[in-house]
């Protein structure tokens, strides 16, 4: 098995079957066509919704602004995660909602380095590749813990990563004894805002870095491959002579690597750190990501580009409702309703019943357990 | 789903020796119970050995009693439902702007209250009984949607000042025999909060239909082997759904018993119930796999949880989080033992 894995860009065409059909079965055809409807709802409504200016930031630097900027910028954790997302919910076909929880334990921890247990710290207490390295190390940690209780102990995800989703906070907190420590060194806010020079936000070449590091381990690596096969049937992979449980393991893992990158970025943006509001809800915009990106959340065959499409549209949907002021605390009201649609339409049970109205055989086979 | 019961096609057996796992289940909890109780008067003494100091756990819980017995229920049938903590913070807040800005009474709140749990519980267990949705899934978009339904009805923490509601807020009734003296030599009644009596009827009353209900029957049987459960006539689907309407009820049941303890509505009301309810349950000797379980165990493991949490606080370690903390190790604890239970059995 060394062959890389290729993602089946298009399903396997079938003699005559029409253009529209090919397209609207395409598994990224979900995420763009909601991507193109917010886009079109916003020509329509305001075109200056699109108007991309050069502003001076607070350092007298010229940096872009604009709406397109901030969604691509805001975005940047969220896409961040829903890759890892992806990886998870293949595997083990269920999702880690303690994400948001360990981004805050993340972050806590980078802070605790670079301010070096001071509440507030003008200069870096040691340099901060190593301090991020160290916060990826314990976020790994914290991915192993939670893909242990999935692996080995046979919990289900959802209930195992429960656990960390209600300590995670806590634990943050605990790490820094309950103060917000404050970095005032600007060289710790490139990472979340401007690099001196460069007009475009640097969570942007972060997300960029990530993407493409993962599109070159899943091209050179049966990472993709491995992960698919365990997550169709845990069972026949390991006769075939996969290890299920140390996958599924690694998956939470990587997670938990883009977890300590997103609380990085997040705690960077700002310098400081609010253990109850930082990254809140977060974890429902991944899963949100995951599902709109054309993933059954089952597990099985996964596509990250398709979540990666998919962060992009949530974090322009909240972009929108922002700018026609819906307030922040309101907005997981109107995210829940978008969830429960999606999962409702790919529902196996909907599914069928939509393919008998269209009098067309049942549906391409999908990994629904 | 099917793991955790001994298996065996036929369906009665395969019913007693769930059963019987149930039963040992509950004798662990109840046992860890009194252990805890016990060290704790014997160790930290004072307060502890104090009855209204027991009462107070569940003048304090009594909502969570209720939440955590509908989690069993929906547990035994092999589900689960995390939305119950925020619609607890819902039915607060609309109960507390229904009493103060609509001139509503007792009467209304009830009926709100009943009113928000059964709309949740309705729409989730269709979508989990009839289209096959992870209940998990659902009940996350159920939370959400509670949390963001609750700033949208009000923002701001709403106190309640109707007299009608704080007359019966403040019912208290007394527990005979249980009383103390104080240091003048008074005698103080012991009481419990009208709630707690609430939650307690609604313990017995899930008791009994758990034990000895034709509907209480299949949910285990559900729960243990779907299967099995529909090659012996029982509708699965129909039981799944009513086990979530049933939990969506004590939801709202629970978000009166709390609006009635705190009787205010806030944006923080009920925080981390879901969990707390979780972690009760399973201490209580739930399954997440489901087929085994007792409401009487999920009581146990309320006052177990919070016995555990008192006795954090008083050994020092009172900062918010340790409670946290607690909560998640203790659930961590028993999750471990019971998946290393099972997979024993599983491999006999």
């Amino acid at each position: 098995m060394t062959a890389p894995v290729k993602e089946p860009k298009t399903p396997v065409r079938k003699p005559g079957e029409s253009l529209p059909k090919r397209l609207t079965r395409h598994q990224l055809f979900i995420p763009l066509a909601a991507l193109a409807l917010l886009v079109l709802f916003n020509l329509i409504a305001d075109p200056s919704f699109f108007a991309v200016t050069i502003k001076e930031n607070s350092l007298g630097n010229p940096v872009l602004s604009g709406n397109i900027i901030s969604v691509l910028d805001n975005a940047s954790e969220l896409v961040i995660l829903a890759i890892g997302m992806t990886l998870v919910t293949a595997s083990s076909g269920g999702q880690d909602i303690s994400v948001g929880a360990a981004m805050a334990i993340a972050g806590s921890v980078i802070l605790r380095m670079v301010c070096g247990g001071q509440v507030a710290a003008d200069t870096l207490y040691m340099p901060l590749f190593l301090a991020v390295l160290i916060g990826i190390l314990v976020s790994m940690l914290f991915g192993a813990f939670n893909g242990a209780l999935v692996a080995y102990f046979k919990i289900q995800p959802m209930v195992a990563t429960l656990i960390l989703f209600t300590a995670g906070r806590s634990i943050a907190a605990w790490i820094n004894n309950n103060q917000l420590p404050i970095m005032n060194d600007i060289s710790f806010k490139y990472a979340g805002t401007f690099l001196p020079g460069i007009p475009v936000p640097t969570p942007i070449f972060i997300t960029a870095f990530v993407i493409l590091l993962f599109w070159l381990t899943l091209k050179f690596t049966n990472l993709g491959l491995y992960t698919q096969a365990v997550g169709i049937n845990a069972n026949s992979s390991r006769l075939n002579g996969l290890d299920p449980k140390l996958i599924k393991l690694l998956t939470y893992v990587i997670l938990g690597m883009c977890v300590a990158v997103a609380g990085f970025i997040r705690v960077s943006r700002s310098g400081s750190i609010n253990y109850s509001r930082i990254a809140e809800n977060i974890e429902m915009d991944a899963i949100l990501a995951v599902a709109l990106g054309g993933n059954a959340l089952s597990g099985g065959k996964f596509n990250i580009y398709g979540s990666i499409v998919g962060a992009y549209v949530i974090q322009f949907l909240t972009t929108t409702l922002y700018k026609y002021e819906v307030p922040s605390t309101a907005l997981p009201a109107y995210k829940a309703v978008v969830v429960i649609l999606l999962v409702v339409l790919s529902a196996p049970v909907v599914q069928e019943k939509l393919a008998g109205i269209k009098k067309t055989p049942a549906k391409t086979a999908k990994e629904v357990s | 789903m099917s793991r955790g019961i001994a298996v065996d096609k036929q369906g009665r057996i395969k019913e007693r020796a769930a059963m019987s796992d149930t039963n040992l289940l509950l004798t662990i909890t109840v046992v860890v119970f009194f252990v805890l109780y016990l060290s704790a008067v014997l160790f930290l003494g004072g307060g502890f050995a104090k009855p209204q100091n027991f009462l107070n756990i569940l003048n304090n819980n009594a909502s969570l009693i209720v939440l955590a017995c509908g989690m069993s229920v929906v547990m035994i049938t092999g589900g689960i439902d995390i939305s119950v903590g925020a619609v607890t913070c819902l039915v607060c807040m609309t109960c507390a702007v229904n009493l103060e800005r609509q001139g509503g009474n007792i009467l209304t709140v009830i009926l709100i209250g009943l009113g928000i749990g059964l709309a949740f519980g309705v729409v989730q267990g269709f979508l989990v009984a009839h289209l096959g949705i992870q209940p998990f899934i659902i009940s996350l978009a159920g939370m959400f949607f509670a949390k963001g339904m609750t700033t949208i009805v009000s923002k701001e923490p709403v106190r309640v000042t109707n007299e009608g509601f704080l007359a019966v807020k403040e019912i208290r009734i007394t527990v005979p025999g249980l009383g103390s003296t104080n240091k003048l030599g008074e005698y103080i009644p012991a009481y419990v909060e009208v709630g707690v009596v609430i939650a307690l009827l609604a313990v017995v009353l899930l008791f009994c239909l758990l034990r000895w209900t034709k509907l209480g029957r299949s949910f285990y049987a559900v729960g243990g082997s779907s299967q099995s459960a529909n090659m012996l006539g029982i509708n699965v689907r129909r039981t799944k759904f009513l086990a979530h309407v049933l939990c969506g009820l004590l939801a709202g049941l629970g978000g009166i018993l709390y609006f009635l303890h705190v009787g205010s509505g806030d944006v923080a009301n009920g925080a981390g119930d879901e969990m707390n309810a979780i972690a009760s349950s399973i201490i209580g000797g739930t399954l997440l796999t489901g087929g085994v379980g007792n409401v009487a165990g999920t009581f146990f493991g309320v006052l177990s949880l919070n016995t555990i949490k008192r006795v954090v606080s008083s050994l020092g370690f009172d900062e918010a989080w340790w409670s946290n903390i607690t909560v998640a190790a203790m659930l961590c604890l028993f999750l471990m033992v019971q998946s290393v239970v099972l997979l024993r059995r599983n491999k006999k």
